[in-house]
């Protein structure tokens, strides 16, 4: 059921241009400020905790654990988990649970990234590690 | 500066309908107007403020020569957009321009038809490549709430059913309510699974329908025939993921907006006498009632217990039309409709049944967008004066 659902490509922009070539790269790329330290996603230009432009592109291990779900039952595409996961490096972000039994999703759940093709960059999803 | 007692809500109208396929969006913000004004007993010539949100078909000026508004007079416009709490937003702006000479009849409308045919999708910002993919709607994004706020406190699909049961008991004397049937908690729990731990009696009803308010000075007010009911106290506040830190679900924009308001008008939740909140879903109004300070965080699930919301049975009567869960949710924002039926209240005008005695106080909470996302909140505090 999975295989068939089909995502519109990123459009992109030259703030979130690098992000989709390291993605083109199967690599998952946050955000991390070298004036406060702190990491941050999605990806911006100015670190919205500090306000310094000293923000630079960090791999992230794609690990991540689910901080809360939802699985959308309703849907003309099939059902669905939306959830947030939140990453070993600190920011949390949305996304879907994918490649699993959706109904065994559970919050506390260690989660992988996972790459699913569009006509463009890929886009990052979450499956079960 | 404050705005508390400088504006007074002179006129107010629900347009009865919650299905108008026979009807223009355009047509339906007239409707209202045209309702509100002549509630208030003034005249479309007495407009010198227009408030309108991104409900209004192109937006504020194509609706401002649509209704014929008087132009050589109309000296105060504003559209701030916040979902659809844009409406309780709308009031205090009306106040705050009131107070400072800006204006002194001020029109707000909100109309529209999501019953009849496909709403437009909603606006992204600079988040859309990173989450437009993951397809958040309403029910998940609340949905994602309502999971977490189980996950820490413990709340219940049962304590979330009270909510709805509450409502309808109340829509029930509603003769233009979409739902009047009185439901039970275990009619919640067997609907439908929507998107988990939301069932579809957790929702809000979709209705095409809209409603208007006047604003206006104390003076003006006071020279009407209606009930006097004025803004003592408004807080509005904004809330989203912001970059990932520390993300909490379980909060919303309330727990600044609420304050805000409270302190404004010198007034705690404890001498709130009704309370209209946002019901978009259940969660919806649990999640409200902690943020304003009805009960502590993580409570809300014992507090809505019980009929504890029951006008008449409960200690806090809420939604007392039925709200947007059983009555009217019209173009899928609630604000609108929490106002009037907070003025009601204070007016003695709300349905004998489910009338407040005594009702002096009352509290108009909304949220806007969406809460597991990205949202906004604001909190008008009213006083019959």
């Amino acid at each position: 059921m999975s295989e068939a659902k089909k995502y519109n490509a990123p459009v992109t922009n030259p703030e979130s241009a690098p992000f989709w070539e390291a993605a083109e790269a199967g690599k998952f790329m946050i955000k991390r400020c070298t004036t406060c330290g702190e990491a941050h996603y999605f990806p911006r230009a100015i670190c919205p905790f500090c306000f310094s432009d000293k923000t630079v592109w960090e791999e992230s291990s794609g690990e991540a654990t689910v901080y809360t779900y939802s699985l959308m039952r309703k849907s003309p595409t099939g059902p669905y988990a939306i959830a947030y996961v939140t990453l070993k490096e600190g920011p949390s972000l949305q996304t879907n649970i994918v490649d699993c039994d959706l109904e065994t999703v559970k919050i506390g759940q260690k989660v992988k990234v996972v790459w699913k093709p569009t006509d463009g960059a890929p886009l990052p999803f979450f499956t079960p590690a | 500066m404050t705005i508390k007692g400088k504006a007074y809500i002179a006129g107010i109208y629900e347009h009865p309908t919650r299905h108008a396929p026979d009807k223009s969006t355009a047509q339906l913000h007239a409707e209202v107007a045209k309702g509100a004004i002549e509630d208030a007993g003034l005249t479309k010539d007495d407009i010198d403020g227009y408030f309108c949100a991104g409900d209004a078909p192109g937006g504020l000026w194509p609706m401002v020569d649509y209704l014929g508004l008087n132009t050589k007079k109309l000296r105060h416009i504003d559209s701030t957009e916040t979902g659809g709490c844009s409406y309780l937003i709308h009031l205090g702006h009306a106040a705050e321009a009131i107070a400072a000479g800006k204006c002194s009849v001020a029109l707000v409308t909100l109309a529209g038809k999501p019953r009849t045919g496909p709403m437009p999708p909603r606006a992204s910002g600079a988040e859309a490549d990173f989450e437009l993919a993951y397809g958040a709607t309403t029910h998940n994004a609340y949905g994602m709430c309502a999971m977490r706020h189980m996950h820490d406190y413990g709340t219940t699909s049962e304590q979330l059913a009270w909510i709805k049961v509450a409502a309808s008991h109340h829509a029930q004397y509603n003769p233009h309510a979409m739902l009047k049937e009185v439901v039970t908690v275990e009619d919640v729990l067997n609907s439908p699974m929507i998107s988990d731990p939301l069932h579809r009696m957790d929702c809000c009803v979709v209705t095409d329908g809209g409603g208007a308010m006047i604003v206006t000075t104390p003076e003006i007010a006071k020279s009407l025939k209606k009930p006097l009911v004025r803004l003592i106290g408004h807080g509005e506040a904004a809330k989203g993921p912001r970059g990932g830190k520390d993300l909490d679900l379980t909060y919303s924009a309330g727990v600044w907006s609420g304050p805000r308001a409270f302190e404004e008008a010198g007034v705690t939740p404890k001498d709130i006498k009704y309370a209209s909140i946002y019901d978009s879903f259940t969660i919806t109004v649990l999640m409200q009632l902690e943020d304003l300070g009805f009960c502590k965080k993580g409570e809300g699930g014992k507090f809505v217990a019980d009929g504890n919301l029951i006008s008449g049975v409960g200690k806090l009567p809420f939604n007392t039309d039925g709200g947007g869960l059983c009555s009217n949710h019209p173009v899928n924002r609630g604000g609108m409709t929490k106002i009037l039926e907070a003025v009601r209240q204070l007016r003695g005008e709300a349905h004998p049944k489910v009338q407040v005695k005594n009702c002096d106080l009352a509290i108009a909470h909304g949220t806007g967008g969406l809460l597991g996302v990205r949202h906004a909140a604001s909190t008008c505090i009213l006083e019959r004066a």
